[in-house]
């Protein structure tokens, strides 16, 4: 683990070590999840990426994704792959943000499973559980 | 268009557990493929392999190529999830069509038996984006449970529905001497069976297997020199989609509709002119949303089709009587040329008990990933 947080961290599971964006990493040990937007044509990308197939701009500006957003659906993992045996069961669902931003995340553990449905208000936060991973998850508003 | 087309199919049975080396199992297939065309191997101008490799064998198209004495003759191997197999008839279709060879065949083959059944689930589970969806513990079984939890929120969709789905899968799948599972399954059984990822339960789920399938393409003067039942390919279609957060819908796939447009486009035909269709069951609602995505029914009334036992035989719209692969079970790179293989035979009229009559026209939907990609092949006779 490197103390300004490198990209190895991310996930429960860790697959990425290098990437064009080391920055995400920084802003989400700030508790900031963030999309980046193409500096030349104005498209926001989340996840995040460092360049625009659009307009061929590789400069970024970072974008916090703040406000609350809609579940849109969701499930109920009993059977978990390697690395993730012991965590279930877990959930994962996709929700809805302003400016058309779509995330696909775990539940915060803290939500109980009998809440859980589409269309439940949800934002992004950040969890993290230093030096096992970071992770951004839904927390219900 | 009958300018292509197959002259032989094969598959292995599919099981949990081959024993066998990977170009033995090949060889089931083959030999099958090559005896149903009455050709040798010098007849064989090149060979593709489809696989995804759940072995340790890298690069298998050279073993297998080899095994088959298909030696110096060309082969490449096509990675494509579970598309790869009618990746690779559509890339011997482009083959033979440039002129560049006359006779391919196309060889489907993975063993997935030797690997954990966790093991197995995390590399599948590799086939979405590694940074942002594996790294959460997102599975096969938890992209197709969101879309089903999303078609039960839009459309009032019910788990005793998508069990139908099984139930209808596994009536064929006992009439299908290659299925690995051959039992019926009731809809109590079903509904019973563990949750893997809600709402889908165990038997709302295909197993991972072993097997290999094969399928021997020519082109048209070949195709009528050797057979008096050619099967053409009248279309073919492909698509893709994005990461799963990127989507703007959850109960319809874009690779899908784009894919199937196009091959409708090709062949000519409208979805009301299809006989029997093998469809990418690989989850019960991957079935129902196919049913839609291919316009078999209005958007929304999947349930109904099944409800109303619409796509057993004898049904308007028959799909999956082979089984499907929720009972053949579904080893990746061979599936697409089973489900080739159950469609050809039916056209050529050869299924016996679950015949579908007078079958002309038939279509295979192979999609990889979470509808990650997909091809739709229309075959006529």
């Amino acid at each position: 683990m490197s103390e300004n947080g490198s990209f190895e961290e991310f996930g429960i599971v860790h697959y990425t070590k290098d990437t064009k964006i080391p920055e995400f990493l920084k802003y989400l040990e700030d508790g900031k999840v963030m999309a980046t937007r193409c500096k030349d044509c104005g498209l926001l990308y989340f996840p995040p990426k460092a360049d625009c197939p659009k307009c061929f701009g590789n400069k970024v500006e970072w974008v916090e994704i703040k406000k609350p957003g809609k579940l849109l659906t969701y499930t109920v993992v009993n059977y978990g792959p390697a690395g993730f045996e012991n965590r279930t069961p877990y959930v994962i669902g996709v929700a809805q943000f302003e400016d058309d931003i779509r995330a696909l995340a775990l539940m915060s553990d803290s939500i109980p499973q009998e809440d859980i449905r589409v269309g439940l208000n949800v934002r992004l936060t950040v969890k993290k559980n230093l030096p096992d991973y970071i992770v951004y998850n839904f927390e219900k508003v | 268009m009958r300018e292509i087309g197959v002259v032989g199919v094969g598959q292995s049975n599919f099981s949990r557990g081959c024993r066998m080396r990977v170009p033995e199992l090949a060889f089931e297939a083959f030999k099958e493929a090559m005896q149903d065309a009455k050709l040798t191997t010098a007849d064989i101008d090149a060979s593709i392999v489809c696989s995804s490799m759940y072995d340790p064998q890298r690069s298998p198209e050279g073993t297998i190529s080899d095994y088959l004495d298909l030696a110096p003759k060309p082969t490449l191997l096509v990675e494509n999830a579970c598309t790869a197999g009618t990746s690779g008839v559509k890339l011997a279709w482009s083959l033979i069509k440039s002129g560049l060879h006359k006779v391919v065949a196309v060889i489907g083959v993975e063993k997935m038996s030797g690997q954990d059944s966790r093991e197995v689930a995390e590399m599948m589970g590799r086939t979405y984006d590694i940074t942002w969806e594996s790294s959460a513990g997102f599975t096969m079984p938890s992209g197709y449970a969101m879309h089903a939890r999303a078609c039960m929120a839009k459309y009032g969709l019910t788990e005793e529905q998508l069990a139908k789905v099984r139930v209808k899968n596994s009536f064929y799948g006992c009439k299908n001497a290659k299925a690995a599972y051959q039992k019926q399954l009731s809809l109590g059984d079903i509904m019973q069976s563990e949750q893997v990822a809600s709402p889908l339960k165990k038997f709302d789920c295909c197993a991972n297997a072993d097997g290999a399938s094969c399928t021997i393409l020519a082109a048209a003067d070949i195709c009528r020199g050797i057979t008096t039942t050619p099967v053409w390919i009248l279309g073919i279609g492909s698509g893709s989609d994005t990461q799963i957060s990127r989507r703007t819908s959850y109960t319809s796939f874009l690779s899908v509709r784009t894919a199937v447009e196009r091959a409708y486009g090709m062949a000519g035909v409208r979805p009301a002119d299809i006989d029997v269709a093998e469809v990418h069951d690989c989850f019960t609602i991957a079935e129902l949303i196919a049913y839609e995505d291919l316009q078999f029914c209005a958007r929304g009334e999947a349930a109904t089709l099944i409800e109303g036992k619409e796509t057993y035989v004898g049904g308007r719209m028959p799909v999956n009587v082979d089984g499907g692969l929720l009972s053949k079970g579904h080893p990746i790179g061979a599936t697409g040329g089973s489900q080739t293989r159950t469609i050809v035979k039916q056209l050529r009229g050869e299924m016996g008990e679950t015949q579908v009559k007078n079958a002309k026209i038939g279509l295979v939907h192979n999609v990889g990933g979470v509808g990650h990609y997909c091809n739709i092949i229309i075959f006529g006779r």
